[in-house]
């Protein structure tokens, strides 16, 4: 691709064409050089928004390692789809073990690989090594493991694609499920319909808690961000976090089209925050570039279809807003505003 | 060189002349000199080129075991009791994806109640987790084992559990020969998978399989068992070759020939069983004991020709499958299909209650004459079991069976765990 330089007033702007950006900074999609690391003939539902995440963010870090790279997976919708028997989607080193054990079994990789390069009498190993999972794999059932990874600073860079349930059992509520959204387990039935309200944890807040060398939280709206913060970490060494927001048409009962748009709505609303953090501190947040009101996100999702219909649930509506405007205001997510945030007291969706 | 040594601690010698890569683990007793011992010499330099991680739970240490088997490392880690349960999940993995990781178990009671002596709940708990499991009769045979056993599991890509006796062995200070590194050089030669997680050759690693191949999948792993038979023997004759002493094997006959009466045991209870044999034979009475020593795969054909003359099976074991009786009796009854003999079970030495050689003389005697019932519990408090049952029969809230027990027993309550 050629590389034609950006007028002064496409800056800011979403009309920068791909062709227009520094090289560095393109999409690569139709690279010959891609590794296309989860190949096409996977199992994922059209739309599928960990399916798109986990090959950005696979590919940018094959990029990132010159290809020496293996990938550890939990259990959960992406390993399911990418690996029927006997066919497999993955064109890098990759298991599988359980659910709730990717992080520790990166670890052990990671052991491994810097035996490997001592006995080679490197000073560290160039194979690197990334875990990744679904919400429920990581925010919960995982969560353990995670933890002892992250305390060890082990060099594993820990990828959770966050579809806020468990999608693979068929939609149950994870740790991750946003309060009202309808799942297997949270009915949209009785006095609060839907999952509760003052529940959930955020996983990235923990994970700076540990003061570990690299946070950040990405969505599939915007995949450079994506590379770009997947590069960024694969230059790092110690334990390294990532949580890609991932809209599922299946469980979220939205349209296969709408994952892009979903995702954007989710940090243009201020409900997911998108922001990078180092040693425990958020060093960067993704300004929202047109602020949306909660329902523009809620009303495409049928897992929401409860608020709205003939008597609208203003007030649930109304506490998502007020959650969105408590992110807008401690990640300082618009104009100028400085993030006040520390690893507490924040709530996201 | 002989060294007078804690058997915990002859085991990390041992595993540290076998050239680990990565170590992991999680404190339990009885495990912890084993684990304490490694951590030390990794630290020191004494062991080059290895990691020793310290992780926050069983169920990592076995993930940790397992992503740095398949990366390729020679891996190791150690438990017991509890924190064998707790890694069981991954323990089933291990075996599953064919992992070559060396476990000890340090064997210990299961809870509830909360016990930490030793006896074989935990190992044979996961009797059929698809894993090799061999137990050693005495420190040096522990020590052995886990040379041996680096050997058998990557020659099958199969994970192996040594079993040694939780405080009797582990705690116990006895004289050792610890080998030399040249001599394990030239016995273990350097880890060589057959399946890495390598960037130069992908792979994908334990993927699902459905009905059309699980089978299959399930029936290698068996037949990787059936290979280790004729693979442990082997093994255990090279080893003779180069170290000069007999360790490992199937079975281990003592007095065997011509024995009327063949007593059936795993693990250290076989040195006390040797001796009250010693004492009974002087008497002039026919008997014998076959030590088991590799429990899984289970030696059928082994413990058939071994046991095929005798009149009776005394079969005692540290363990009890609640609900029927003997777990290792239940093999041995299976090995001696058809036969026409009289086969008892005698569970003992749960939770560490001694097993003396008074009380085996006495349920030795009783079977002779058989007089055993063909379940036996050794030296059953009987008073304290009916008073329990009697006060189920006449009070609902009859109240915590252990903590009843306990005080009828007279034991204070303020025991330290
Ligand atoms: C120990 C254990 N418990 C439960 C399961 C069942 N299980 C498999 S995948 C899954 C859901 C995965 O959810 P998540 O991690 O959010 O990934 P997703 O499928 O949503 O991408 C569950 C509950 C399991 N495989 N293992
Ligand atoms: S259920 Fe959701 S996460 Fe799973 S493959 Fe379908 S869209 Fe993707
Ligand atoms: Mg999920």
């Amino acid at each position: 691709m050629g590389f034609q330089p950006i007028k002064f007033y496409q800056t800011g702007t979403f009309t920068v064409g791909n062709r227009l950006l520094p090289p560095e900074q393109r999409s690569v999609q139709a690279d010959m050089q891609r590794s296309n690391a989860l190949n096409s003939g996977h199992r994922a539902c059209q739309g599928c928004g960990e399916a798109l995440g986990a090959r950005y963010a696979i590919d940018a870090a094959m990029r990132a390692t010159g290809n020496q790279l293996i990938a550890v997976n939990a259990t959960g919708c992406l390993e399911v789809f990418s690996t029927p028997y006997p066919e497999t989607s993955w064109q890098l080193p990759w298991i599988h073990s359980l659910f709730g054990n990717a992080a520790a079994v990166a670890t052990g990789v990671a052991a491994a690989n810097k035996i490997r390069a001592q006995k080679e009498g490197q000073a560290e190993s160039q194979t690197r090594v990334i875990a990744q999972g679904g919400d429920g794999g990581t925010t919960d059932i995982g969560f353990g493991c995670l933890s002892g990874m992250f305390e060890r600073n082990d060099d594993v860079l820990y990828i959770c694609y966050d579809n806020q349930a468990y999608m693979n059992t068929g939609v149950q509520r994870s740790s991750a499920t946003p309060p009202a959204a309808r799942t297997a387990t949270t009915m949209p039935v009785g006095p609060e319909p839907g999952n509760v309200f003052g529940q959930g944890k955020n996983v990235p807040l923990i994970a700076m808690a540990h003061g570990i060398p690299y946070v950040a939280t990405a969505t599939v709206a915007d995949l450079r961000d994506l590379e770009y913060k997947v590069k960024k970490a694969m230059g790092m060494r110690g334990a390294r976090y990532i949580h890609i927001f991932v809209p599922c048409p299946l469980g979220w009962g939205s349209a296969s089209h709408d994952t892009i748009k979903l995702a954007r709505l989710a940090k243009e609303t201020g409900l997911f925050p998108v922001f990078e953090a180092e040693y425990g501190e958020v060093t960067n947040v993704s300004k929202i570039r047109q602020k949306m009101a909660v329902e523009e996100y809620l009303r495409p999702q049928r897992r929401f279809a409860h608020l709205f219909g003939k008597s609208p649930k203003l007030d649930v509506i109304a506490r998502f807003q007020h959650i969105a405007d408590q992110n807008i205001y401690k990640f300082g997510l618009l104009g100028e505003d400085k993030a006040t945030v520390g690893y507490y007291g924040v709530e996201s969706v | 060189m002989l060294k007078q040594i804690e058997g915990s601690h002859a085991v990390a010698e041992a595993v540290a002349l076998c050239r680990p890569e990565v170590i992991c683990a999680y404190p339990i007793s009885p495990q912890t000199h084993i684990v304490e011992g490694l951590g030390e010499m990794v630290k020191s330099g004494e062991i080059k080129q290895c990691e020793f991680l310290n992780v926050e739970s069983e169920f990592a240490a076995m993930s940790v075991a397992i992503g740095s088997s398949a990366a390729g490392a020679r891996t190791y880690t150690a438990t017991a009791s509890q924190g064998l349960l707790f890694m069981v999940e991954a323990v089933y993995n291990a075996s599953g994806l064919g992992l070559p990781i060396v476990m000890t178990v340090a064997n210990r009671a299961i809870g509830a109640p909360i016990n930490i002596w030793n006896d074989h709940s935990d190992s044979m708990s996961q009797r059929d987790c698809g894993w090799i499991q061999i137990f050693a009769e005495t420190n040096q045979e522990a020590a052995d084992l886990h040379i041996q056993a680096f050997k058998l599991a990557e020659e099958l890509s199969l994970p192996v559990m040594v079993c040694m006796d939780g405080f009797i062995l582990t705690h116990a200070y006895e004289r050792v020969d610890i080998p030399t590194q040249a001599q394990v050089d030239a016995f273990l030669p350097p880890y060589s998978p057959r399946q890495v997680l390598d960037p130069a050759n992908p792979v994908s690693i334990g993927a699902m399989v459905g009905p059309e191949a699980f089978s299959e999948v399930r029936y290698l792993a068996h037949a990787k068992q059936m290979q280790a038979l004729e693979l442990i023997p082997k093994i255990s004759r090279e080893f003779q070759e180069i170290f000069g002493r007999e360790s490992g094997g199937l079975v281990r006959p003592y007095m065997l020939d011509d024995a009327e009466t063949v007593v059936v045991a795993l693990g250290s209870v076989l040195g006390t069983i040797k001796d009250t044999i010693d004492e009974m034979r002087a008497d002039g009475i026919s008997i014998g004991v076959l030590g088991i020593n590799s429990f899984r795969p289970f030696p059928i054909s082994a413990v058939r020709r071994a046991l095929s003359h005798a009149k009776r099976i005394v079969v005692l074991e540290k363990s009890l499958a609640v609900g029927i009786g003997g777990i290792v009796a239940t093999d041995v009854r299976l090995a001696l299909d058809g036969l026409d003999q009289r086969i008892y079970t005698v569970v003992a030495g749960l939770g560490g209650r001694n097993i003396t050689r008074g009380s085996l003389h006495r349920v030795f005697r009783m079977a002779m004459h058989d007089q055993l019932e063909p379940l036996h519990f050794l030296d059953l408090d009987w008073g304290v079991v009916n008073r329990e049952l009697d006060r189920e029969r006449t009070t609902r809230r009859s109240g915590p069976i252990a903590e009843n027990i306990l005080r009828d027993v007279g034991t204070a309550s303020r025991q330290s765990v």
